[in-house]
């Protein structure tokens, strides 16, 4: 086992807690008109866009919270979150590295993410977001030469109205769902993505996401458009400080294939989970579709959710195209007081679409995780083929590990296959592990992994090495 | 849009009307007339279920909340038509007529010793307080708007109860005959089953009735099995294709109890069940075959849940499912284990068939696991019949259609396998042979080997 | 009665038979010889029309009709059964369905109406007998945990029943013991006839001293390189595989 790995599990405390001292320029907490109106307005939105947000509001005024997933907690009042924080100096935003307020640099150095050398290095484009607003894109001329376009959502409205005109909102309808309709409305930033038809992006992109301001919920907001012939990677990866009052975090992302693209989207989400007694962590309320829109098309989803105290999130991929395929990865593990409802929904619409899910789910101490997920073969879906493969892990008999698919199929020559387990850790794999002299938690660390292995050679490289040890970190405790 | 309301004050105002009647007869003891009321207060403040009700999410009652049914006043059918219908089987017999037991249909002469088996008016009139205990205990009241409706118009049924260690050598019927009348009728027959200590018995309940007709049955069953006891429950669903049928069946197990149901569904036009077996002592099995087989507009909804309450406790389902025209099938099968439940095994599997484009299936096979020293798991497929034995059957000259009718029945097969009364295996396998599209050709086959293994 | 003519068969684009030909008249039993990966296999796999084995070139014609225009049903209707190597196992279909299906498919397509009941159960239980097995096997699932030497009688069972002109016995000798191989081999000499050809496919000389062929042949790599009668077998025995390759390279 790897040194670093061995460094991770020896430490106790979330390794990402701390809280950078930056001012911000917070609207007071609060959802109204004005607020929305307030967020358009510090983002220089033309009209349309206001408009677009407030219909959603109005459409949220009228909806409910979700009660179906398997989840417990206290109602949010969302006229206590402040919908808008900015670093200070939002006029003059620096334009490269070179540029970005050295404290938070910083930050980045804590939480063991060296940008520039990372960047350098892993060849890897960071549209980083600190807070809601894109503090600096890089490689930005490299992707301009290929005439990838890859900017915050907010410079996109200004700068490629037509492009989001045409696509925003397609794929997650502004009334899709309660939290959908909430990032519509209040949405601040997030990352905007387009690949002209037949290029491949020259690198993989990423964004890492931070929520930082007290009190701040944070409504991110991705539109990747792949045209036809046009593939990219995207990798998306997570920290937060620790914090007592739980936060909020709604994103909404919207992915668009047409004939022949590939998406792969990759998340690593480590939020704060929570203290012991699950206070403080991140509530993650997410809504991910893709949209296999043109025939052969590809979507990807691979995630890796170890943290956030709720996690609500359900990647999933609307299969219109003849041929299309649409998959999902997952890894979630839970521990402590987490609670997770997962998995992602797979609608064949089109002839010959094929869909695969492999969902690995892992419970430690008092955490509930369910796998939540819907198969859904149209009548029209001619050959269109599924296999599920969904397996939990308990670790500790004070956990919970939950399986919730829904298959509802509607054409005769579809084949659908879903295969569930739920076991434990095998006495005998630890004891094997541990009369070759490996520690218990090493041990379980190791066979958790070996678990996961089929959603981890999905994750791009550099990705893996740091799920794996994601995986350590939020285990530790978890047995002995 | 019906209106919602209206539907439940027209079951309340006819059981307003059952109330007078049953007030005329003389008075009756006080907890079943509160258990009623309470029964009505519930149904009322729920209303019958709709679509946005998890566990009504993919069946639609309106057929049954929209509907005029009366209550049957007498239980007279034609003894030759009754003959017809009844499984040739050498057993002990309750007979119901669209809930109105029929002493003429029935056969109670020669109960063996430790055998109570009787109707639940006459359990009640010769000693209702050892009917208060048991009635309701299992099924109360917030299950289901149907077992609070079930509850509001409790009067007839079957009570069974087996002394300890009462081994029943024939098998008992319980017979659901549908009448068909000039008005659509209604009933809510109860099922009461005790079964004390390492008793045995074999329970058929069968529902059957004549072609034109159109009933409501809203069944609900409380299943008592005592340490060791075995009871294999046969369900043998073939009501007339315009009836419409919602059971739900509770089973409590105690230490090694045994309880086996086979859930056989080939009639109804909307059929919902709800099984629910609490294993709550070490060793209790419970097994859930299921075999659900859907043509014309049928809907066939299975929902079955597994309780493990107490460590060491097992559960088995194999539920498979044949879908033909605009038939719709949902199985939804749910594995829960307690927490400190440790040491058990619970397995499910589901598998179905469709063999049209307009038929569907709602699957959800669910797990919900709060114990680490589990073996749990579920398999769910729906889709293509093997390919190979497609092409090992066409070798013998046997034409494509002709190979997908025998492997579609060998589908079904596999559920009657496991039916150890082969007069119930033999009907279903020729019932199912029967269903199968035309152009399959089993016409005929299934018959002769029939014919030739009872040679 | 059966000919193939230079056939050429690939397997997931890998040529497997490269030009093969064959013979085979009424009355004559063919035995054919090969080390393993020759496509002995792959021949009897193409002539009953299993998918996934491509045609590039050559035909294949039996009583001088096209076999490679032929539905897999309609070849074993013209007469042509294999005996499968690895018989499939068919949950839940039981034997006698699967007897009566066929045998009532066979006389459909020779104009016959079906079998009355009386007369199948007859020739059943006659068929059973010889093959030594139990009458309760009918109600078993097809092959469903047989042992190797019951699938293998079933075969055979089916054979009997089936009364092809040309039967086609893929390894039938492979895992068995050797009363089995006797009941078996014993099964296949009560179907020689002067009408009926029979092929056998095997790896081992063995099953020949049971059912003596009248041709032999040796396939090596896909073409059929050396062709001899039962004396060939015995050489073969002793010597293997190598010196026919060597003569044949040479």
């Amino acid at each position: 086992m790897a040194s670093q790995e061995m460094e991770q599990l020896v430490r106790r405390d979330y390794k990402e807690g701390f809280v950078t001292d930056i001012e911000s320029e917070t609207v007071p907490p609060g959802l109204d008109e004005s607020t929305i109106a307030f967020i358009s307005n510090k983002k220089g939105e033309p009209e349309w866009m206001l408009e677009w947000r407030l219909k959603a509001y109005h459409q949220w005024l009228k909806m409910k919270t979700p009660s179906w997933a398997h989840l417990d907690y206290p109602p949010i009042d969302y006229q206590s979150i402040s919908y808008y924080s900015a670093p200070k100096r939002d006029e003059d935003r620096p334009q490269s590295l070179d540029e970005v307020d050295p404290k938070l640099l910083e930050t980045y150095e804590k939480l063991g993410i060296p940008l520039h050398e990372r960047a350098a290095l892993a060849g890897v484009a960071v549209d980083a977001v600190f807070d809601s607003v894109s503090v600096t894109t890089t490689f930005k001329d490299k992707l301009h030469e290929a005439g990838v376009i890859f900017c915050s959502i907010s410079e996109a409205i200004r700068d490629y109205p037509e492009l989001i005109k045409q696509y925003l909102g397609t794929v997650v309808p502004v009334a899709d769902n309660y939290f959908a309709a909430l990032n519509s409305a209040v949405f601040t930033d997030g990352s905007f993505v387009f690949v002209p038809e037949g290029v491949t992006c020259p690198m993989e992109l990423s964004t890492y996401f931070r929520i930082n301001a007290a009190n701040t919920g944070q409504f991110e907001r991705t539109l990747i458009i792949c045209e036809k012939r046009a593939q990219v990677s995207y990798l998306e990866g997570c920290t937060a400080p620790m914090r007592d009052e739980n936060q909020l975090h709604a994103a909404v992302v919207e992915l668009v294939a047409l004939e022949d693209a590939y998406i792969k989207y990759s998340t690593v989400q480590n939020w704060y989970p929570g203290d012991e007694d699950g206070k403080g962590g991140i509530y993650n309320f997410v809504t991910k579709r893709g949209d296999c829109r043109g025939d052969r098309s590809r979507i990807s989803w691979t995630q890796v959710e170890t943290g956030s105290a709720i996690t609500w999130k359900y990647p999933s991929c609307v299969l219109r195209g003849r041929d299309s395929i649409g998959e999902f990865y997952s890894v979630a593990v839970t521990n402590g007081r987490q609670q997770a409802d997962t998995g992602t929904k797979m609608i064949h619409i089109g002839e010959g679409t094929r869909s695969s899910i492999i969902s690995k789910g892992i419970s430690a101490g008092r955490s509930n995780q369910s796998y939540r997920g819907l198969v859904k073969i149209g009548p029209r879906a001619k050959g269109a083929r599924n296999f599920t493969q969904c397996d939990s892990l308990l670790i500790g008999d004070t956990c919970g590990a939950h399986t919730f698919p829904y298959q509802e199929i509607g054409n005769s020559t579809a084949t659908v296959e879903h295969e569930a387990t739920t076991s434990k850790i095998g006495e005998d794999q630890l004891f094997y592990c541990q009369s070759r002299g490996i520690s218990e938690e090493d041990a379980v660390s190791m066979i958790v992994n070996g678990f996961c292995k089929d959603v981890f050679q999905e994750l791009p490289m550099e990705f893996a090495v740091e799920a794996e040890a994601l995986l350590s970190v939020t285990l530790e405790g978890a047995v002995g | 849009m019906s209106d919602v309301q209206s539907d439940v004050t027209r079951f309340l105002e006819r059981l307003a009307e059952r109330r007078a009647e049953r007030a005329a007869n003389g008075p009756e003891p006080t907890w079943i007339a509160a258990r009623r009321q309470a029964g009505a207060a519930r149904f009322e403040a729920l209303g019958f279920p709709t679509r946005r009700d998890e566990a009504w999410k993919y069946t639609d009652v309106r057929a049954i909340a929209r509907g005029e049914f009366g209550l049957a006043q007498d239980a007279e059918f034609s003894k030759a038509s009754a003959a017809a219908l009844t499984l040739p089987i050498d057993a002990h017999r309750l007979t119901f007529v669209d809930g109105v037991f029929a002493p003429a249909l029935s056969q109670l002469d020669d109960l063996p010793t430790g055998v109570h088996l009787l109707p639940l008016s006459q359990a009640l009139a010769e000693n209702h307080e050892a009917v208060g205990g048991p009635l309701g205990r299992l099924t109360g009241v917030e299950f289901s708007p149907f077992s609070a409706l079930n509850t509001a118009f409790m009067e007839e049924g079957a009570v069974l109860r087996l002394a300890p260690g009462c081994v029943v050598e024939k098998p008992i019927i319980l017979q659901f005959l549908s009448r068909n009348g000039s008005q659509p009728v209604m009933s809510h027959p109860r099922i009461l089953i005790e079964a004390g200590g390492r008793s045995e018995a074999r329970v058929i309940e069968h529902h059957v009735g004549e072609q034109e007709a159109a009933n409501f049955t809203n069944l609900v069953e409380e299943i008592m099995l005592d340490r060791g006891a075995i009871l294999t429950h046969y369900k043998l669903q073939e009501a007339p294709i315009a009836d419409l049928h919602v059971a739900s069946i509770h089973v409590e197990q105690a230490r090694d109890a045994h309880y086996t149901s086979f859930n056989l569904n080939l009639g109804g036009g909307l059929v919902r069940n709800d099984l629910i077996s609490e294993l709550n002592g070490q060793g209790a099995t419970a097994n859930f075959y299921g075999l659900f087989y859907g043509q014309g507009r049928q809907h066939v909804d299975n929902h079955t849940l597994a309780n493990h309450n107490a460590p060491l406790t097992f559960s088995n389902e194999n539920y498979k499912g044949i879908l033909d025209d605009r038939a719709h099938g949902v199985f939804n099968g749910k594995v829960v284990v307690k927490r400190d439940s440790q040491k058990i095994e619970g397995y499910q599997s589901n598998a179905n068939l469709l063999l049209s484009d307009r038929a569907e299936i709602d699957a959800k096979p669910e797990l919900e696991i709060y114990a680490d020293d589990v073996k749990c798991s579920h398999g769910t497929t729906t889709g293509q019949l093997d390919a190979d034995a497609v092409f090992a059957l066409r070798t013998r000259g046997i034409d494509e259609q002709t190979a997908r009718g025998l492997l579609t029945l060998a589908f079904a097969g596999e559920v009657l396998e496991e039916v150890d009364l082969d007069a119930i295996a033999e009907r279903v396998e020729l019932a199912v042979a029967g269903k199968l599209p035309e152009r399959f050709n089993l016409a005929g086959l299934v018959e002769a080997a029939v014919a030739l293994g009872d040679e | 009665m059966l000919e193939v003519k230079d056939l050429h068969v690939t397997v997931e684009g890998s040529e497997i038979l490269k030009g093969l030909s064959l013979t085979i008249n009424a009355g004559e039993v063919h035995a054919i010889m090969g080390p393993n990966g020759a496509g002995k296999s792959t021949l009897s796999a193409v002539i009953a029309g299993k998918e996934g084995y491509e045609v590039t070139s050559g035909s294949i014609t039996f009583e001088g009709k096209d076999v490679l225009e032929m539905e897999v049903e309609e070849r074993a209707l013209a007469g042509m059964l294999l005996g499968f190597q690895y018989p499939v196992e068919i949950p839940g279909v039981k034997n006698i369905y699967l007897l009566k299906a066929a045998l009532n498919a066979k006389r459909a397509a020779n104009g016959q109406d079906d079998i009355p009941a009386p007369e199948f159960m007859k020739l059943i239980k006659d068929k059973i007998a010889q093959m030594k097995m139990d009458s309760s096997f009918l109600q078993r699932a097809v092959n469903e945990g047989f042992s190797g030497g019951e699938k293998k009688r079933n075969e055979i069972l089916q054979m009997l029943v089936l009364e092809p002109k040309l039967a086609m016995l893929d390894e039938i000798d492979s895992g068995l013991d050797i009363d089995a191989m006797r009941v078996v081999a014993d099964g296949v000499n009560s179907l020689r006839d002067q009408d009926r050809a029979i092929l056998l496919v095997t790896h081992y000389q063995r099953l020949l001293d049971y059912i003596v062929p009248d041709r032999v042949h040796v396939l090596v790599d896909g073409r059929i390189v050396k062709s001899g009668d039962a004396e060939l077998a015995k050489q073969l025995e002793s010597r293997g595989y190598d010196w026919v390759v060597e003569e044949s390279a040479a």
